[in-house]
């Protein structure tokens, strides 16, 4: 029986790591990248006696993380000790939250999977909770089961995550991907993480079944981890639902496993068996007190939550008039939306003309430097006086560009570059005629084409005096000037 | 239902914990009895009663999220039964963590 | 001038004026330590050498006019769960036998910031789990009055070394009565404070909703001045309590008359030794001849509070001592060639019997399919039990109980019947889950062993308890007397 005729059901546990200065329960700073066991702390090392104190921006960036996924926040909360025993957890619990997360029953928008890409669909959120990280291994070896010993660095123990578990709504593996993609877009906009997957400041496991269509009970389901891309997950999933269906068309059974993904082989690998499943002893974490989320402090973080993507997005195409591929490409990252908004409100023309740049040049230059677009040297005001430069006439295109690219680099005035490079448009006709003249005499070929009503071809003679003026020639006047002296 | 050695064994396995078999035949006994002891909380009719965890009435209490001073590697590791480096060092792990 | 049988508050003038130095003083109590401590064994660590050290620079400072505090130059000897940078801090076990803690707990930074010289850390049940001292790791401790009988626990090292002038007041800390039993057991004065009146930072957790930092001292008056010096919030215990600052010592004088003393019914009788009730009705006629009112009352859930300790504490410790695996302190069992079986090595071999037993339950209680039939249960219980002590010291200033159901037993008495040696809390407990300060003062002795009166107080009102404890305390004359001991 071919995959198609089995429905593949998946929901997605996501861990990210809020994006905090210091620990969730300690004051070690959460830098990326440090020297191993130099971020740490008694706390963190959970040595006898310490105690946890939450980080109130731990806090804020949970709610807001349930706000932007429509979730509802608890007004009575706490935290609970997960007991499980593995050497880079160093209390022998994770403070996490069992049965009263902090954010629960919310959703995502996708577009789902029909002919035409269109639909919406709803992808349910069943809960966003609040937990502390562990430290980092680092076996020997080649892999986990082949090495001598491992090595421990706690930088990692308490930077604060989040575990973010949706319903099993998904229905495919480019489904399973959108779903991530637009959850890191929400994320990101909402500045709750960096969602730097490389960093592990994201990570994804996936819980794959499947059932024959029109079947309404789930099938029997297994977990896969270490899915380190997107892509990866989109692979896992697919190579998960066909090992499945192989197994089903045999008439076996799937058995409730923890697989994990393999990189090299492209497959999903027996981890262990859900039977054995870890008994983890959940209690109320005696050390940590209530918490009681008021609607005040809701409604004041509801407030700070920035338009998200797709808002934006629906207002760039009604409101600014700019083209669905660019609205959906500019929302996608708040900090390029927010950089094109800043340039469509100091320049006066259209929207448009700035998504054509944003699209075009600037995001040309944004890919070939490698810089960010916070650090982008170009300021909004910069950028929009290129385009006025054009728009009245005192540089052509062709020459805007460079002038752009120049103040891209150097951050300097794009008046002050063109008057110091003498790059202003040639608008005199007398100034013009001589050069009009000779590109007449060079191109007999074009002229007689021309003149024998082939009137393309007086484009070609338009880009010829551009060339020769350097771009600086204004294309109606030569446009006109041609005409006259070919007598059109 | 009285808890057997086997038992207690089982419960040993999920607490780290390793008994010899006298220890297990031992724990048995005290652990039955106190059981049976605290079972008398059976009696107390607890219906709607919100689980007291904690008792501080206390709620909210938070840090700033600022960074303060770390211990040094040196200290941080000071205590380590073993150690590689700037790092601590354990037996190989045969399990794959959460 | 012999200095060992004085009172803290003498001690603090002498040192004021000038007629002694810090130095003299601790010297003193070295020696006597030096002379009792091969028959008593109440320290786990003596830091001679540092104390003296600290002693000279107090003297100093006092010599220039800035003694940190009053009690500058005071020594204290401090219960091994309590972290002292530096210094090793066991727990009085083989786990942590080599563990020296990169920091000072909140109350040692406490004591280090007034001046008090911290001459050695006691002896105690492996992290404070028994009622004996007997489950140390290293040795047991004597009771001063009889040397055949317990100092009872777990601060056992703490009561010890005060009842035999080691130290003129300690540090212990109260889980269910391990401040309240060895005080009683070795005649001196114990006090557990409210929850969240002394920071636990730096405590080493047994269970952490009913642990408490508590005093061990001579006397009440002792008892009031070191509770000022150690109460306080503390940022880093999320369950510390903002409190104005108190001070109890003034608090000692006011009359008593017309506080009501309730004496809860179902505190007497049964395992309780009627020697004991009947010291203990002696005390409320004391109490009552100072003008107080006193009245039965009934609490009937008491009846469930050892029981509901008994699944709470394991529970939480179950949890607590999971960190105790090998990996970044303590001992590990180094044969072990993967985590797992070194978790279980570690565990198995570092860890007492009793540890042990408790980190069963509690990880039994909290199994798959026992939570809610355990351990949610005795969370009900506790709230019910707690509502009804509230509501009975509405209308009582304090409740008054027997510490322990009998004086203190037999050294090797009870080790084999665990649920025996729990019994000895089944009057201390109480105060913990309900998170009320409760102190044990001596009113009697039998076969030659005092018997502690305890006072239950409202939350946060230290100030009223002790008021009612030194009161008694005065008129019942038993202040002062030391253990004879060797």
């Amino acid at each position: 029986m071919p995959l198609e005729d089995y429905e593949i059901i998946i929901g997605l546990e996501v861990h990210a790591e809020l994006k905090t200065e210091s620990k969730v329960f300690c004051g070690c700073s959460t830098k990326f990248g440090a020297q191993p066991n130099s971020q740490v702390c008694p706390v963190c090392l959970g040595l006898p006696g310490t105690l946890p104190v939450l980080n109130k921006r731990a806090l804020e960036l949970t709610i807001l993380a349930g706000l932007a996924l429509n979730c509802k926040i608890a007004e009575h909360t706490g935290f609970d000790r997960k007991q499980y025993f593995y050497p880079d957890l160093p209390k022998g619990y994770q403070i996490s939250q069992f049965d009263r997360p902090i954010c629960y029953d919310g959703f995502i928008e996708i577009l789902a999977d029909d002919r035409d890409g269109n639909e919406v669909k709803r992808v349910g959120i069943n809960r966003v909770h609040l937990e502390e990280e562990s430290g980092k291994s680092v076996h020997s070896g080649t892999g986990i089961l082949d090495s001598s010993y491992s090595l421990l660095d706690y930088n990692r123990s308490g930077i604060p995550l989040i575990e973010i578990v949706s319903e099993p709504d998904l229905r495919s593996p480019q489904e399973a991907r959108r779903f991530l993609e637009e959850l890191k877009r929400l994320l990101e906009y909402t500045g709750v993480s960096d969602c730097k997957m490389e960093e592990g400041s994201l990570r994804c496991d996936a819980n794959v079944s499947l059932r024959k269509r029109g079947e309404t009970r789930f099938g029997v389901k297994c977990e896969i981890k270490n899915m380190n891309s997107f892509r990866a997950v989109e692979a896992a999933i697919l190579h998960e639902a066909e090992r499945q269906a192989e197994l089903l068309d045999a008439g076996e059974q799937v058995e409730p496993q923890t697989r994990g993904w393999d990189e090299l082989t492209g497959t999903t690998v027996f981890m262990r068996s859900k039977e054995s499943s870890s008994d983890y002893r959940y209690l109320p974490d005696p050390d940590l007190v209530d918490l009681v989320i008021d609607a005040g402090m809701v409604e004041a973080l509801r407030e700070n939550l920035p338009e998200m993507p797709g808002q934006k997005r629906r207002r760039y195409v009604e409101e600014l008039k700019i083209p669905e591929y660019d609205a959906e490409l500019i929302s996608g990252s708040r900090n390029l939306a927010e950089y094109f908004e800043s340039v469509v409100a100091v320049y006066n023309g259209p929207a448009k003309i700035v998504s054509n740049w944003v699209m075009g040049e600037f995001l040309r230059l944004i890919n070939q430097e490698k810089v960010e677009i916070e650090d982008a040297k170009i300021s909004p005001e910069e950028f929009a006086a290129v385009l006025r430069l054009v728009d009245n006439g005192t540089i052509s295109g062709s020459v805007a560009k460079g002038v752009f690219e120049e103040v891209f680099r150097t951050g300097e005035d794009p008046e002050s570059i063109v008057k110091r490079q003498g790059l202003a448009q040639i608008s005199d006709a007398d100034e013009l005629s001589a050069v009009v003249d000779g590109i007449i005499e060079a191109n007999p070929k074009a002229v007689e084409d021309v003149k024998s009503g082939n009137h393309k071809a007086i484009g070609f003679l338009v880009g010829q005096v551009m060339k020769e003026t350097k771009g600086q020639a204004n294309p109606k006047v030569v446009n006109q000037l041609l005409r006259d002296r070919l007598g059109l | 239902m009285a808890l057997t050695a086997d038992d207690v064994n089982q419960i040993a396995r999920l607490a780290r914990l390793s008994l010899s078999e006298n220890e297990a035949e031992s724990f048995a006994g005290s652990l039955n009895g106190i059981l049976d002891y605290v079972q008398k909380i059976d009696e107390v009719d607890t219906g709607g009663v919100e689980p007291t965890s904690r008792v501080a009435r206390l709620s909210n209490v938070v840090r700033e999220d600022r960074v303060e001073p770390s211990l040094s590697t040196e200290e941080a590791l000071s205590n380590a039964p073993d150690k590689s480096g700037e790092y601590f060092r354990v037996p190989r792990v045969l399990e794959i963590n959460e | 001038m012999e200095l060992i049988s004085k009172p803290v508050h003498e001690l603090i003038d002498l040192l004021e004026t000038r007629a002694i130095s810090s130095e003299e003083l601790v010297g003193q109590y070295l020696d006597r330590i030096e002379q009792v401590e091969p028959t008593i064994k109440a320290f786990i660590t003596v830091d001679r050498e540092g104390a003296l050290e600290a002693a000279r620079a107090v003297d100093e400072s006092r010599r220039d006019g800035k003694a940190p505090s009053r009690l500058a130059g005071i020594p204290v000897a401090v219960k091994d769960n309590i972290c002292t940078k530096g210094m090793a801090t066991t727990c009085a076990s083989e786990i942590l036998k080599d563990f020296v803690s990169p920091y000072d707990a909140y109350v040692i930074e406490r004591l280090r910031s007034a001046g008090m010289i911290i001459v050695g850390k006691t002896n105690m049940d492996e992290f404070a789990m028994g009622s004996s001292t007997e489950n140390s790791a290293f040795f047991p401790t004597r009771n001063p009055w009889d040397l055949d009988r317990v100092p009872g626990g777990s601060s056992g090292g703490s009561a010890a070394a005060v009842a035999s002038g080691e130290v003129p007041v300690a540090l212990g800390s109260d889980t269910g009565g391990s401040v309240r039993t060895p005080a009683s057991y070795c005649g001196v004065v114990g006090l557990k404070p409210t929850y969240g009146l002394v920071s636990r930072y730096g405590l080493v957790p047994y269970a952490s909703s009913l642990d408490q930092v508590g005093i061990l001292a001579g006397n009440v008056r002792d008892c009031a001045i070191m509770l000022g010096a150690i109460a306080g919030h503390d940022p880093r215990d999320s369950t510390s309590v903002k409190t104005e600052r108190v001070d109890y010592e003034a608090r000692l004088y006011n009359d008593i008359a017309g506080r009501v003393v309730g004496i809860p019914r179902e505190c007497f009788g049964g395992p309780i030794d009627p020697h004991v009730t009947e010291s203990v009705y002696a005390a409320t006629k004391t109490l009552e001849r100072l003008g107080a009112r006193v009245q039965e009352v009934s609490i009937p859930t008491l009846q469930y509070a050892l029981a509901v300790y008994y699944v709470i504490g394991p529970a939480e410790a179950s949890a607590s001592l999971a960190r105790y695996d090998g990996v970044a302190f303590g001992y590990r069992y180094k044969q072990a060639e993967d985590s797992v079986s070194m978790f279980m090595e570690t565990r198995g071999r570092g860890l007492g019997p009793e540890v042990k037993r408790r980190i069963l339950i509690g990880t039994y209680v909290l199994s798959e399919g026992n939570y809610d039939r355990y351990f949610r249960k005795a969370m009900q219980v506790r709230t019910l039990i707690k509502k009804e002590f509230e509501q009975a010291l509405e209308h009582c200033d304090v409740l008054v109980t027997p510490t322990t159901p009998t004086v203190a037993f037999r050294l090797g008495e009870k080790t084999d019947d665990p649920m025996s040696m729990y019994m000895s809390d089944m009057c201390t407990v109480v105060a913990n889950l309900a998170g009320v300060p409760a102190v044990s003062v001596p009113c009697a002795k039998h076969e030659g062993c005092p018997i502690g009166l305890q006072l239950i107080g409202r939350s946060l009102d230290e100030a009223l308890l002790l008021n009612i404890a030194y009161a008694y305390e005065q008129a019942s004359g038993f202040e002062i007397e030391k253990a004879s001991v060797v």
